[in-house]
């Protein structure tokens, strides 16, 4: 029984890698049928694969368009988990907030980031662009996120994020979450001088930010 | 076709140069150095007006004050509105009004020939899905032309954004359908009405109607490739796919010069002869490219794209740029009076042209054959876009194939990957529309682009 146990997962993995949606939803479906346990499913199966996208794309052998179909596989596969998964440590790994600041259109950088975090398991609500600092602190009370991003990309709309950062202090609840700032115009320094708990050049980058903080 | 082999293409000479009013000429025997700049981190809170007009007539004047000192005469100065300067279209009036006051003061103090491009913002670009043709943007954005033009712009430009609802979403997942739905049905579209609409404003106030740029497609495509997310074969394929829908603005009344992060400029250049400007090493400022020595083989201005106020040693970055700028126009001015352009033209063409997919399809006869398809192609947007990217794919491919590029393995995967889609799309609009209509409901508003 292991033996047949292994092999489904492997190939469950194996297809996840190649993004191959209806593949992996059918392994997911037969490592049930086998009684897998679903948290080992997610571990061995899901989250394994993606560990291994992650990797390739570091490595520059994927781009974006591979490491989003390679998500939409895994999301394929956790939906037949879910229902299972209730209970469990593997549902999500949390959710994150991400708007672009007042005065700023530039969206697809923050679409990117929001794209990358769910394929790391993460729920992400994007709030979109051109964003205020009430919406910003409307979205952290209704949504309680364990991280805010913004996003800027104009020299003239970067200190807003500090705006919004003494608005979510002045409503006591800055220490509820988490804020992470990136964008073109954007640094550490930057990142430290608002009261930002951390900055990220890249997407991907931004994925290991939240892994960090969240694990803290 | 306005030019008979890619070989009578250089820089400094258009078909069909362009005259503002204070008398500089594009295009003429002569490259113009265009600067933009952008302001330091600030907001453009109401209350910060007065500070924001200082700001930017004390760069107009270090600019203006660098052109004297290198004994530059002609320059353009372009101001990219950010968005609350479209938005508020009296607050971007009045800085028109501040920097061509500063500019008028250089001609009767020096005799120094500058022109004002206004780059107005796409603010439909705020909502999602956008709506292009109803609704306060587009009035506003309209309004906001008038104004400048009242004001003292001599160029009017933007970078349009129709289609962008979907090109953003395609190029995360390298959708080339959804690429073409964005650069060969919506954007045309929208290019139409609003360059209607801009030409119209220009001859009111008798300035003129410069460009549009693809910017937010093609260029978007090009920093996603810069940073690994896409790959460069795909950057290359949009940039020529691009091209059909940047014309559109020349076929309804634009008459450049064509904006500078048009990479695609050289193309519409072959078709139209309209003066272009064009960027490159010196907007490494802005952005990477590998595209430095190439972009400027047939350009007409020369640009650094934008760079933020902020103190260097020798001076702060306008200015700065200001003077490479200059240098760089110099050296191929020089070029031109001593009858050694071309010389320079092929050194600029052969030092980046396979470097890159993306520098081998800037190559002017890459550009000028583009050019050729596009018109051969007939007036359909679709037909042209689907043409011209099916012609870039062959580029890279034989270049590819006769070793003259390398691809890595994954770039190759994707070269034969873009071949396969575009070798089986419809050939007609109509049945491609159908066959993508459902995939985008949801994304765009047919009715803004007069579809059904």
């Amino acid at each position: 029984m292991e033996v047949i146990e292994v092999g489904t997962l492997e190939k469950l993995r194996d297809a996840l890698i190649e993004g191959k949606v209806e593949e992996v939803k059918h392994y997911t479906q037969q490592a049930l049928d086998e009684n897998t346990p679903a948290k080992t499913i997610l571990d061995q199966g899901l989250i394994a694969g993606m560990d291994v996208v992650g990797v390739r794309f570091k490595e520059g052998e994927y781009f974006l368009p591979e490491v989003l179909l390679c998500a939409k596989a895994m999301h394929a596969g956790l939906d037949l988990l879910k229902p299972l998964l209730v209970g469990e440590s593997g549902q999500s790994a949390g959710t994150v907030v991400l708007g672009t600041v007042k005065g700023d259109l530039h969206d697809i950088g923050k679409r990117i980031v929001k794209a990358m975090l769910e394929g790391a398991g993460y729920e992400v609500i994007d709030i979109g662009v051109d964003v205020d600092a009430e919406k910003f602190v409307e979205s952290v009370r209704k949504h309680k996120p364990l991280v805010l991003g913004m996003s800027a990309l104009l020299t003239t709309t970067m200190r807003y994020m500090k705006t919004v950062i003494d608005a979510l202090q002045n409503e006591g609840i800055r220490d509820k979450v988490k804020i992470i700032v990136g964008g073109a115009p954007v640094n550490e320094e930057f990142a430290k001088s608002v009261g930002a708990d951390g900055y990220a050049p890249n997407a991907s980058e931004a994925v290991d930010l939240v892994k960090r903080l969240t694990a803290a | 076709m306005l030019y008979s082999s890619a070989h009578e293409m250089i820089f400094g000479f258009a078909k069909k140069p362009v005259t503002v009013a204070n008398g500089l000429t594009f295009g003429k025997g002569k490259v113009v150095p265009e600067v933009n700049f952008t302001l330091p981190p600030m907001d453009l809170a109401h209350e910060n007006v007065p500070e924001i007009r200082e700001r930017f007539k004390d760069i107009a004047h270090r600019i203006m004050e660098r052109c004297v000192e290198l004994q530059q005469e002609e320059v353009v100065i372009e101001f990219e509105h950010l968005f609350d300067m479209t938005e508020r279209p009296d607050f971007g009036a009045q800085l028109t009004k501040d920097l061509k006051e500063v500019i008028e003061k250089y001609r009767q103090s020096h005799g120094t020939k500058a022109a004002l491009r206004v780059t107005v913002a796409d603010i439909r670009d705020r909502t999602r899905p956008p709506r292009m043709r109803s609704g306060k943007e587009i009035e506003t954005m309209l309004r906001s032309f008038e104004l400048c033009a009242d004001a003292g712009a001599d160029i009017l430009s933007i970078e349009s954004t129709g289609g962008k609802e979907i090109s953003d979403n395609a190029l995360m997942i390298g959708d080339v359908e959804g690429l073409l739905f964005a650069l060969g049905v919506l954007g045309p579209r929208d290019m139409d009405f609003l360059w209607r609409e801009i030409v119209s404003i220009a001859r009111r106030y008798d300035v003129v109607p410069g460009g549009d740029t693809a910017c937010g497609f093609a260029n978007t495509a090009m920093q996603l490739a810069h940073q690994g997310l896409l790959p460069k074969v795909l950057a290359a394929v949009v940039r020529l796919m691009s091209a059909p829908r940047s014309l559109a603005a020349v076929e309804v009344g634009a008459v450049g010069p064509l904006k500078d992060c048009g990479y695609e400029n050289p193309v519409i250049k072959a078709i139209t002869g309209v003066p272009i400007s064009m960027e490159g090493k010196t907007s490494a400022c802005a952005h990477s490219s590998p595209l430095g020595n190439i972009a400027a083989a047939v350009c007409d201005l020369w640009s650094n794209e934008s760079v933020q106020d902020v103190k260097l040693l020798s001076g702060n970055t306008p200015e700065v740029f200001t003077e490479m700028l200059i240098y760089d126009c110099r050296l191929m001015n020089t070029a031109i009076e001593e009858g050694r352009a071309e010389i320079l033209r092929d050194l600029m063409v052969d030092s980046d042209r396979f470097l890159d997919p993306q520098a081998l399809i800037l190559d002017p006869k890459v550009m000028y054959e583009a050019a050729r398809v596009i018109v051969n192609a007939g007036e359909d947007k679709f037909k042209q876009a689907v043409a011209v990217s099916r012609y870039a794919h062959g580029v890279v491919k034989e270049a590819e194939a006769t070793n003259k590029i390398r691809l890595r393995g994954v770039e190759a995967k994707w070269l034969e990957k873009i071949g396969k889609i575009l070798e089986h799309l419809p050939e007609e609009e109509e049945e491609f529309y159908a066959s993508v209509k459902a995939r985008y409901e949801g994304h765009f508003i047919p009715e803004e682009y007069g579809l059904n």
